[in-house]
């Protein structure tokens, strides 16, 4: 094992010297950690694997692809994807403003970027139903222009995009942060405009935070279930993969609940794998 | 501490910008501190202007009725467990991932992750499927006559599920950029193993692992969907705070909701304002 750590060991020639390392606790700490691991991350997800496998096939993909399934698939998907567009849009001028300005409140508007996130998404989805209702404090004025935010696929989206935000302001913001501006200066001296520098410059070095940030909010949206029980009115049009389930296991239909988790699970390592890539890409552009 | 051990700077020094169009540029503050405005802070305002909309005293009805209570001390209760479990998991896995290389490492960060991409929902779902009705620890589950679906251990076990990278994920980075260097020294210098820890790593970790452990409480407190699904709903005995909010939704004062949403909401600014502190600390030290 040391042997392997010294060869594979990336780090500078400072190490590779070393004879080997001579940090107690590598075996008391792996072991605990793959043990806990093991308890409870991989052993539930076997049993659903283990599950699955015993139910009939036919069954299973008769539950997964019928058309109350398919049509929760296509809005949580699709409410996920708007949710992440919108998020990938105010989240980079979040990010933008945040770091690039000072302003009166800036610490004030960095705080509050959080709440999505550590406010209980039952308490956002609450909340937002209300604002967004015929007598709430905006639906009051959105709804006789039509816009219904309560109770409606809107209201999926306005939930999902709420508790997708942090996400995407978070993951740009350190990029931003250790932008160089003698790129920039440089693109100005050369006589670029402000606009050509940000779109040629500026731009393409915060794609992949940016694409990596709307990724992990729409990973966050797919799975969302909190801010949804209250928003969506539990109606038909607005039912999501999630809800699908709870309302299976409700009538303990145990294969119609893990027909949907299963596709529901695809999603999500499918987007994982895409992320890892992404990161790994975005990488490349990190190295000096 | 050795600044080329450093990779990146996590000073958040102000990068010098250039002279943007003062048009420009307010016109985009103005849009993203109204889009905040609107979109963040008035969701937060509408809760507590809910919750008394009715009055002191219907408020504090309904935060006193005894099932109110009972779902503070459940939250509590399931928050105390859960976290400081993963916050030694996420102590142990650290040190194994920051300090040492092995082979696998790369599965492992991956598979840390897993529980970030799994719907709540469907984290219920697995503990059903595991330890319910017909699950596949049912027969041994019965012949001890242990109940963990719909009763407080499933809701612990969905808790920590749901939880468990956010120790982990905030301490790594934390250690990858404190090397060994210091621990070294201390163990030349004679320290035990424990003793380096407490003494050396820990120190210099700690506001790491204290932020790590804000989030994940946060997140312990306020978890809706996996619990749901393993609660039974039982109301008074397993309803935690959230579940309580939902419940309350669909009875007839529509203040009472908004009333046991204060105390989370509450939760999250503390939460908010204890990593702003907590940033600021590490920022200060470093």
């Amino acid at each position: 094992m040391r042997e392997a750590s010294l060869t594979r060991s990336r780090a500078a020639g400072v190490e590779s010297a070393a004879p080997s390392n001579p940090l107690p606790g590598f075996r008391l700490t792996l072991g605990f950690t793959i043990f806990y691991l093991t308890i409870v991350v991989l052993a539930p997800i076997a049993a659903l694997a283990l599950k699955a496998l015993r139910l009939p096939w036919s069954q299973l993909w008769e539950l997964a692809t019928n058309q109350r399934a398919l049509a929760a698939y296509a809005l949580s998907l699709g409410a996920s994807l708007a949710a992440a567009l919108v998020n990938a849009l105010f989240g980079s001028l979040l990010a933008w403003v945040l770091v690039r300005y000072r302003f009166p409140g800036r610490r004030l508007l960095d705080g509050l970027i959080d709440f999505p996130f550590a406010l209980p998404t039952a308490v956002a989805g609450l909340t937002l139903a209300d604002l967004f209702s015929s007598h709430g404090w905006l639906g009051q004025f959105l709804t006789p222009l039509g816009i219904k935010g309560a109770y409606t696929r809107l209201g999926v989206v306005i939930a999902l995009t709420f508790v997708g935000l942090p996400f995407s302001v978070r993951t740009l913001q350190p990029v931003l942060e250790s932008l160089d501006t003698g790129v920039e200066e440089a693109a100005a001296c050369l006589g670029a405009s402000r606009f050509r520098t940000f779109a040629s410059v500026i731009a393409p070095t915060l794609l992949p935070a940016i694409l990596t940030g709307f990724g992990l909010s729409f990973a966050r949206a797919l799975g969302e279930y909190g801010s949804i029980v209250f928003i969506s009115g539990n109606l038909p049009k607005t039912e999501i993969a999630p809800t699908l389930i709870v309302m299976r296991l409700d009538q303990y239909d145990y294969t119609g609940a893990i027909a949907v988790a299963l596709v529901l699970m695809i999603f999500s390592f499918g987007l994982l794998l895409t992320l890892n890539m992404l990161q790994g890409w975005a990488a490349k552009f990190q190295e000096p | 501490m050795n600044p080329a051990s450093v990779p990146h700077s996590p000073l958040r020094a102000a990068p010098v910008p250039l002279p943007e169009q003062p048009l420009a540029k307010w016109l985009l503050i103005a849009v993203a501190v109204l889009f905040s405005a609107v979109f963040l802070l008035l969701p937060l305002v509408n809760v507590f202007y809910q919750a008394f909309s009715s009055g002191w005293a219907l408020y504090w009805k309904a935060l006193s009725e005894p099932d109110t209570g009972s779902a503070i001390r459940l939250t509590l209760l399931v928050a105390g467990i859960s976290v400081p479990l993963n916050a030694a998991f996420g102590l142990a896995a650290s040190w194994a991932i920051a300090k040492f290389d092995f082979r696998g490492k790369t599965l492992l960060l991956t598979l840390l992750d897993l529980p970030f991409s799994i719907s709540p929902v469907v984290a219920g779902l697995l503990f059903v499927l595991l330890f319910g009705a017909g699950g596949l620890m049912a027969p041994w589950l019965e012949a001890h006559h242990l109940k963990i679906i719909f009763a407080i251990p499933g809701m612990v076990l969905a808790t920590i599920f749901v939880t468990f990278p956010y120790v982990a994920r905030e301490l790594i980075p934390v250690m990858q950029t404190q090397g060994r260097e210091q621990e070294e020294a201390a163990l030349t210098l004679g320290a035990g193993g424990w003793r380096t820890f407490w003494h050396v790593t820990l120190p210099s970790i700690k506001w790491g692992l204290f932020y790590g452990i804000v989030l994940c409480n946060a997140r312990a407190m306020g978890e809706f969907g996996a619990v749901f699904v393993v609660s039974g709903h039982i109301a008074g005995q397993t309803d935690t705070l959230p579940l309580r909010v939902e419940k309350l939704y669909y009875e007839f004062d529509p203040a009472a909701p908004f009333a046991v949403a204060t105390l989370l909401a509450l939760l999250a600014v503390a939460t908010v304002v204890l990593k702003a502190f907590l940033e600021w600390k590490s920022r200060r030290e470093t």
